[in-house]
């Protein structure tokens, strides 16, 4: 039985590592997104059209980096044409986001159908885990670059968001656009910079969904985890660190349900897989009326009023 | 910022002003159809497809007879349940993307409800009087749960409700494959069949069922209750301003909780149609993304309830016209979702025209900001 | 009728000419009026998987003159194929509908066969019985001997016996593909097991993928697989190393260490078949049911991950499927202990369809 717990164990911190990074990415797109007053959530179409031109890049030039790259840039203008509408005066960024995903998936889905088929080049992982002597160890501990590029970019992030002008100014930007207009500052190219940035990001994030793990292009490639990644942002508390536990958390539970049936433990798969779910939902209940709560939400979050 | 636009006008202007209104409202969004059109017509010229095929085969497919008029009515049914399930919430405010879980919940209630009374040959009329009852209480207390976590817990709505909508879509999964499985579904696990004699037909002389019918119906009746009565109008104003409302005196609480509860009826309610109209019993099948199309459809139609119908029916018609379509131009489903995607974003980008052509604005200066 | 009734898994063997012929009402009869065949596929037309199985083999029926065919893919189970294939027979004129779907069948199927008696529907899944509509009908491919094949190259491509299957759902089709992939294996390997694991969802890539990482780390050394588009667990498996089973489709390519043989299904041989009867004015049957022995399934050529052994053994296994040698030889217990095959079955006995539980041997339950 300590030999189960042990597996089980062992798959939540391979999951973690495997599965979270697209969560990530996507994660701190949005909070930076919403950082500067703006809530995008049509970050899944940004995730699943990088996915598929990252695949499709990789195999038409035979280099998975340049296949990382071009996905940035495809999320990089649907998040543009994001900001940009939403400059607009009377328009709703909720919904704007929603036509968005549902823009950026169909996008994909036409032109993707060619790359269902064939093998791409994938990125390579840099295995950490060898001196562990313990093959499924060892597995766990592939990690690959984009997983350190993430947390690098959290950190990086989170001091720039405290320590810098143009992390005020995004902060500020977000918190009252009415003191940022006093200040000079034009909060609709912050906040079109911002959510150009994140739609970058999520882009990237989609890369490593075909590129890595999963590793392949198809049609049913993220199951939402666009969308999810959105919600983390809140139940992270716009905070990129918290985004990043937020996002490993969400990995690890996800390993649960196929890691608990292969040590026999089967009865009721459906409420495992729904694991990270429920565990979402049980946390934020939990913490939601913590203090300071309210405080961390920028203020002019259309969905936090 | 969003919910105010559509009902707030102030009941003091004149008639002229309210047909100017009612035009610009008509007018904004039929060139926002145009300018989309153009577009996807630059697209299929580009990828070497014929506008002009695909448009007439659109209307054929959609509108061209009353075969096709029905199909696209049909397929409205449940997108009409769904767009209330959005619209209500969000004229309180809330961002509730979780009507999903509510209609799959609902429907599955609904099929689990009707085991017993079928089997105890309970008249059809009642047995549907209570799957409908049943359907509208499961996926009341569901969102309503996302209302009452968000106002006396803080926790936030749009999360939570696509959280329990997972969830319940994973609750109805386990019962369906597991205790409730009717043992003659094989390759589709699904629950008891309620049978032909349980079903709810057509709309007489039509191929339209009768959730299309209930659609409509509540559709007019949210539409009063949110625009012509003391409830609607403090809802509004929470809507609009939660402290202010809060000041007032309103029961901000019971508001929020009420209008969720409303949505996840509409929801529930759409569930068991699904199960009673289409399905006869509940499976997987329940989980169609309806929930989903729902958001943008009350996005369209500006949260205002009586606009949500004839949206759908545009959604209606767009899916039934996407198969044909597919089948004469050999094009692939996703050129659909191609066209649907930049509609909404050409028509969400029309909002900002309003207030801003000038032939729509009353003659005596304009209330610009 | 009884006679049919009896008979009614073999008619392909009996030859489709003489049967069923009084259930078909005018139509084909008639000859010479032009065929426009509806296919309708539940997900994507080049998903490397079910759908473009079919897909592939309705190119077959294309080629056919006088027959039109119109085809619309990502139509989900729901009321949404009603309207479809209503769609295609009033606005297109569909005389024929190949429903290729589980799902498709009931209510969908049935009530569309009542409401347009002169239009044929055929499905792909063995759910069609007497007193159905005789305008409907179904067509299948028994897949689990193929995976059947799979388990004794399997077997003998394990070093530890150790051997792993990702499912979808535990449903009938998929529980007879793992207990005919166990059974394989035992033959070969009287003390193989097979731990399976089930997604829940017909494509969950991300899940697939964890669910092969965690049959590896719990030890398997052979994947198998029934899911939608089985690449992403071939390619995991391949990366982590361990030999792979296919499924669907050829997936020989995406594995050139550990690919061991895959179960293809060949439903150009019934499209085929199909295409014959319509261009002679033929009736179509009402029950086509398919494995080796008809031509109708085959299995993929031998990767580097199958042994001298092993080879050799699922070509007989092959020749043993094409001579009606049965897979399901009793008593065979249930991995709970009890028993639930007592003598032997034929491939095609129509209880198998109903089979609700796992193989002793299989690791894994169903709830």
């Amino acid at each position: 039985m300590d030999n189960s717990i042990f597996i089980v164990l062992i798959a939540m911190l391979g999951g973690a590592i495997r599965v979270s990074t697209p969560f990530m990415f996507v994660a701190l797109g949005e909070c930076l997104t919403e950082k500067s007053g703006r809530i995008n959530l049509g970050l899944e179409g940004n995730l699943v059209l990088g996915a598929m031109v990252a695949y499709a890049i990789s195999f038409h030039t035979g280099n998975p980096w340049i296949g990382v790259l071009a996905a940035g840039g495809s999320g990089l203008i649907l998040g543009a044409l994001h900001g940009y509408i939403c400059k607009l005066p009377k328009v709703n960024d909720i919904a704007v986001g929603i036509a968005i995903m549902s823009f950026g998936t169909g996008v994909a889905f036409f032109f993707g159908k060619p790359y269902i088929q064939p093998s791409a080049p994938r990125l390579n992982s840099i295995p950490l885990g060898d001196w562990t002597g313990n093959a499924s160890l060892a597995q766990a501990l592939q990690v690959n670059p984009l997983f350190f590029v993430g947390i690098l970019l959290a950190v990086l992030m989170s001091w720039a968001f405290a320590n810098t002008r143009w992390g005020l100014i995004v902060r500020m930007t977000g918190d009252s656009a009415a003191s940022a207009r006093a200040m000079g500052v034009s909060v609709d190219l912050v906040r079109f910079i911002a959510t150009t940035i994140g739609g970058m990001l999520a882009g990237i994030g989609g890369s490593f969904l075909s590129l890595y793990y999963p590793g392949s292009w198809n049609q049913g490639l993220s199951s939402g985890q666009g969308l999810m990644a959105v919600a983390l942002v809140i139940f992270a508390r716009w905070d990129p660190i918290r985004c990043i536990w937020a996002a490993l958390l969400f990995g690890a539970a996800g390993a649960i349900g196929p890691s608990l049936q292969s040590v026999g433990i089967t009865q009721g798969y459906y409420f495992f897989n729904a694991a990270p779910y429920i565990l979402t939902l049980f946390i934020m209940i939990a913490s939601a009326r913590s203090k300071g709560a309210a405080r961390e939400a920028p203020g002019e979050l259309s969905i936090t009023k | 910022m969003s919910a105010e636009t559509a009902g707030s006008i102030p009941s003091t202007h004149t008639p002229n002003v309210r047909m100017l209104k009612f035009a610009e409202a008509l007018f904004v969004p039929l060139v926002a159809l145009l300018v989309s059109a153009v577009l996807f017509s630059l697209f299929l010229l580009i990828i070497g497809k014929s506008p002009v095929d695909f448009f007439s085969l659109v209307w054929t497919g959609g509108f061209g007879s009353s075969f096709s008029i029905q199909q696209s009515l049909q397929r409205s049914a449940p997108l009409i349940l769904a767009g209330l399930a959005f619209a209500i919430p969000a004229r309180i405010g809330l961002t509730i993307i979780g009507a999903e879980g509510a209609l799959v919940l609902g429907g599955f209630a609904a099929a689990a409800i009707a085991i017993p009374l079928v089997t105890f040959g309970i008249p059809a009329p009642l047995t549907w009087l209570l799957m409908a009852l049943i359907a509208m209480v499961t996926g009341g207390v569901w969102i309503g749960l996302a209302g009452w976590l968000r106002h006396y817990r803080g926790v936030n709505e749009t999360i939570s409700s696509l959280l329990l909508s997972y969830i319940a879509i994973a609750i109805m999964n386990f019962f369906v494959e597991g205790a409730l499985r009717d043992p003659a579904s094989a390759n589709k696990p699904s629950t008891m069949p309620i049978g032909d004699a349980y079903r709810i037909g057509s709309i007489p002389g039509t191929d339209v069922h009768w959730g299309f019918a209930a659609g409509i119906v509540l559709a007019i009746a949210l539409y009063i209750l949110m625009s012509r009565t003391t409830f609607g109008f403090a809802a509004r104003m929470t809507g609009g301003n939660v402290r202010a409302a809060q000041a007032q005196g309103l029961p901000v609480g019971l508001l929020i909780v009420s209008c969720c509860v409303i949505a996840g009826c509409c929801a529930g309610l759409a569930g068991f149609f699904e199960v009673a109209a289409i399905h006869g019993q509940a499976n997987a099948s329940l989980v169609a993304g309806y929930g989903f199309t729902g958001i943008l459809i009350a996005f369209l139609a500006r949260h205002n309830p009586l606009a949500v119908v004839p949206v759908a029916i545009l959604f209606g018609a767009i899916a039934a016209a996407g198969g044909l379509v597919q089948r004469r131009m050999g094009m692939p489903d996703a050129t659909v979702l191609v066209l649907q995607g930049i509609i909404f974003v050409v028509l969400l980008t029309s909002d900002t025209l309003y207030g801003r052509l000038k032939f729509f604005q009353p003659p005596v200066g304009g209330d610009r900001t | 009728m009884s006679q049919f009734n009896l008979s009614r898994r073999s008619l392909l063997k009996a030859g489709a000419a003489g049967l069923a012929a009084a259930a078909l009402p005018m139509g084909y009869a008639r000859a010479q009026s032009p065929i426009v065949l509806g296919a309708v596929y539940v997900g994507p037309r080049d998903d490397f998987g079910w759908n473009q199985a079919h897909s592939v083999a309705m190119e077959i029926l294309k080629q056919v003159p006088g027959i039109t065919v119109i085809e619309e893919e990502n139509v989900p189970e729901t009321d949404a194929v009603s309207q479809s294939m209503e769609s295609m027979i009033n606005l297109d004129g569909a005389n024929l509908v190949l429903a290729t779907s589980f799902g498709y069948y009931s209510p969908f199927v049935v009530e569309l066969a009542k409401k347009y008696p002169e239009v044929q529907f055929r499905h792909a899944a063995p759910l069609w019985k007497e007193g159905d509509p005789t305008n409907a009908g179904s067509y299948f491919c028994y897949l689990n001997q193929g995976h059947y094949v799979n388990g004794v190259a399997a077997g003998l491509s394990s070093p530890t016996g150790k051997l792993g299957f990702v499912a979808a759902k535990p449903i009938p089709s998929v529980l007879s593909n793992i207990n005919s992939f166990l059974l394989g294996a035992r033959k070969s390997n009287p003390n193989a097991t097979v731990q399976v694991i089930f997604t829940g969802e017909w494509s969950m890539p991300v899940r697939e993928a964890e669910a092969t990482n965690a049959l590896v780390d719990a030890g398997c050394d052979v994947i198998g697989c029934h899911v939608d588009g089985p690449k992403v667990v071939v390619e995991t498996a391949e990366g982590r190393g361990v030999k792979t089973c296919g499924h669907n489709a050829s997936q020989a390519p995406l594995a050139p260490k550990g690919f061991i043989t895959g179960a293809e299904y060949k439903w150009s041989t019934i499209y085929s078949m199909y295409a014959d009867l319509l261009a002679k004015g033929e009736p179509l049957p009402n029950f086509v049911a398919g494995g080796f022995h008809n031509d109708m399934l085959q299995n993929t050529p031998y990767g580097a991950g199958a042994t001298p052994e092993a080879i050799a053994a699922a070509d007989a296994a092959i020749t043993d499927l094409k001579t009606g040698k049965p897979i399901y030889v009793g008593p065979l217990k249930d991995n709970a202990g009890n028993v639930v095959i007592e003598g032997e079955m034929d491939n095609y006995d129509p209880v198998l369809d109903g089979m609700n539980y796992l193989l002793e041997g299989v690791i894994g339950s169903i709830t």
